[in-house]
């Protein structure tokens, strides 16, 4: 009777494992697929002529493959959508733990949620719709279509997770710390940005890599935004991101040329990217548990 | 009496199971598969409508992945037919595949309907996508900088135009969207944009402009008067046999049966 107990334990643990390796298995497989995808365009090309080329030109007779612009226009599409989004985001999970009252609270912590649920192809579609003729006719240019409208969209996308982890982090805050400041003094306001904010930074800090994470891997709305011209990145000017070159190009590449190969690699840089993000991300996650 | 409600009941369920079953294997030895050129969905999707029609029991499937992805298709045995909006190049024929030309698709220059310019030639239209001309005064228009409106590179359509228009690789695009309705709203959202897009799928809230002085309409296009114009091609491979299903729909639609849906999806036929 006993032996069987352990038996079905066994059994029913190994399930587990199986269904637990899925997830481990399908990253490993992704990884190597890339890698082994990714690798023979680059030496075909060179290293330093496709990190560091300037020009992509993937079905001329001549074709180039430099992926620079590309590089430059994700890490600056990505700084901008931080450098707006962030400030909007963090005050409002300031706002949402620190002074607001609970039924304002819900109103907005559900339109947040809502705005994490809609899906990027909306925003794409309005950005185009809405937002490109806007930044056409406001800045008084030729064509809305920018390195600008697209820090805009991934601003208001990476909104929702900069957030709800800052929101968490601040509301994970002892009370006692916030209490004493209070005895001692110091008055909410100051309460909120001397101690709660400090002792929350690390939260405060992943929430913000999260962001950075989520608008780089970005493809479906700014392809409907940016315009996609390989230019070096210029805020006005259209330009083509990491993602937005393998998604564009990818459906019309003819199997086992360059020109797909090249589109791999492509991905590859942009995983390697993503796989720093993660880990700088583990690291501040990691550094505010053992606080 | 118990026992013949039972057998009645067993009998009413065995006819039942029979009857799914040879449901199933009916539709199973009837579908179309074709797979490829995006440009091509409203022709390819009348067809396969009024095929489905004629012939109860056939499915017909379109996967629209574009003219690469639909030639590669083929060549792997994903699909029966393949779709492309380009002729086959050297080395896809020396894979073993064979093209057949349904019909034909003029390529539209569409501008804002804002925009006073109704005709431009060839020469003027390659020099536009240059950079050699930027503002719509120099040919007509309002003094507005031109906003160039393209397809991505690998595109069908923006290999057709290129091609016609002879500025292969040296067009100076604002703009390289990745489908004919992106190429439609854009341009009708911004007064200084010209774009190209099928002549099947433009809509209304675009101006068409005439190439040389002659309108894009099907006679245009098949006497060949109209110069910017491409195939839309079947692909198949030519040492495997089509399926008897598969058979039947490329041999009505490349009859001159299938000639009215052609047209009235906005492409023009070629067969007599």
């Amino acid at each position: 009777m006993k032996n069987r107990k352990q038996l079905m334990e066994n059994v029913i643990h190994g399930i587990f494992l199986i269904l637990g390796l899925i997830a481990v298995g399908c990253v490993l497989l992704i990884s190597i697929y890339l890698i082994i995808s990714g690798i023979p365009a680059i030496r075909k090309i060179g290293v330093w002529n496709f990190l560091f080329g300037k020009k992509w030109a993937s079905t001329s007779a001549q074709p180039q493959y430099g992926i620079l612009p590309f590089i430059l226009t994700s890490i600056y599409g990505t700084a901008g959508a931080i450098f707006i989004g962030v400030p909007i985001g963090f005050m409002t999970a300031v706002y949402l733990a620190k002074i607001a009252n609970s039924k304002v609270k819900a109103v907005i912590e559900t339109a947040v949620s809502l705005l994490a649920g809609i899906p990027s192809v909306v925003y794409g579609l309005v950005g185009m719709m809405v937002l490109v003729p806007g930044i056409r006719i406001i800045f008084r240019i030729p064509d809305g279509a920018s390195l600008f409208a697209a820090m805009i969209v991934l601003a208001i996308m990476i909104l929702p997770s900069i957030i709800k982890v800052s929101l968490t982090a601040l509301e994970a805050v002892p009370k006692e710390y916030e209490d004493a400041s209070l005895a001692l003094g110091a008055t909410p306001v100051e309460t909120t940005f001397r101690v709660s904010v400090p002792a929350a930074k690390s939260g405060i800090a992943a929430a913000v890599v999260l962001g950075v994470g989520r608008a780089i891997g970005e493809a479906m709305a700014i392809i409907m935004v940016a315009g996609n011209a390989p230019n070096m990145p210029e805020m006005f000017q259209s330009v083509r991101f990491l993602t937005t070159a393998v998604a564009s190009e990818m459906s019309y590449a003819a199997d086992g040329s360059l020109q797909k190969q090249a589109l791999f690699s492509i991905a590859l840089v942009l995983f390697l990217f993503i796989m720093l993000i993660n880990a700088v991300l583990n690291f501040f996650l990691k550094h505010s548990k053992e606080r | 009496m118990k026992k013949t409600k039972r057998f009645i009941g067993s009998a009413v369920l065995l006819l039942f199971l029979l009857a799914v079953m040879a449901g199933c294997t009916k539709s199973d030895s009837g579908t179309v598969s074709t797979d490829g050129s995006t440009s091509m969905e409203k022709v390819i999707g009348a067809l396969g409508e009024a095929f489905e029609k004629s012939n109860s029991g056939v499915t017909f499937t379109y996967n629209p992945t574009g003219s690469g992805s639909g030639i590669t298709a083929v060549a792997e045995g994903r699909c029966d037919i393949g779709l492309s909006s380009r002729s086959l190049k050297e080395e896809e024929k020396a894979q073993g595949l064979k093209e057949t030309v349904l019909a034909l698709d003029g390529i539209a220059v569409i501008v804002n309907p804002d925009n006073p310019v109704k005709d431009l030639d060839l020469e003027t239209i390659g020099k536009i996508y240059t950079g050699e001309i930027t503002n719509w005064k120099d040919i007509g228009g309002k003094d507005l900088e031109i906003v160039l409106i393209g397809r991505e590179a690998g595109s069908g359509t923006r290999d057709g135009f290129e091609t016609i228009t002879g500025t292969v690789d040296v067009c100076k695009y604002r703009q390289e969207l990745t489908s004919t309705g992106d190429v439609i709203t854009t341009v009708a959202g911004n007064p200084g944009a010209i774009g190209y897009a099928s002549l099947a799928s433009v809509k209304e809230i675009v101006k068409v402009l005439s190439v040389g002085g002659i309108e894009p309409t099907e006679e245009t296009v098949r006497d060949g008067s109209y110069a910017v114009q491409r195939p839309f091609v079947l692909v198949t491979k030519s040492n495997t046999k089509l399926s008897a299903t598969a058979q039947k729909f490329f041999d009505y639609i490349t009859s001159s049966e299938a000639n009215e849906i052609i047209s009235s999806a906005g492409a023009v036929s070629v067969s007599q």
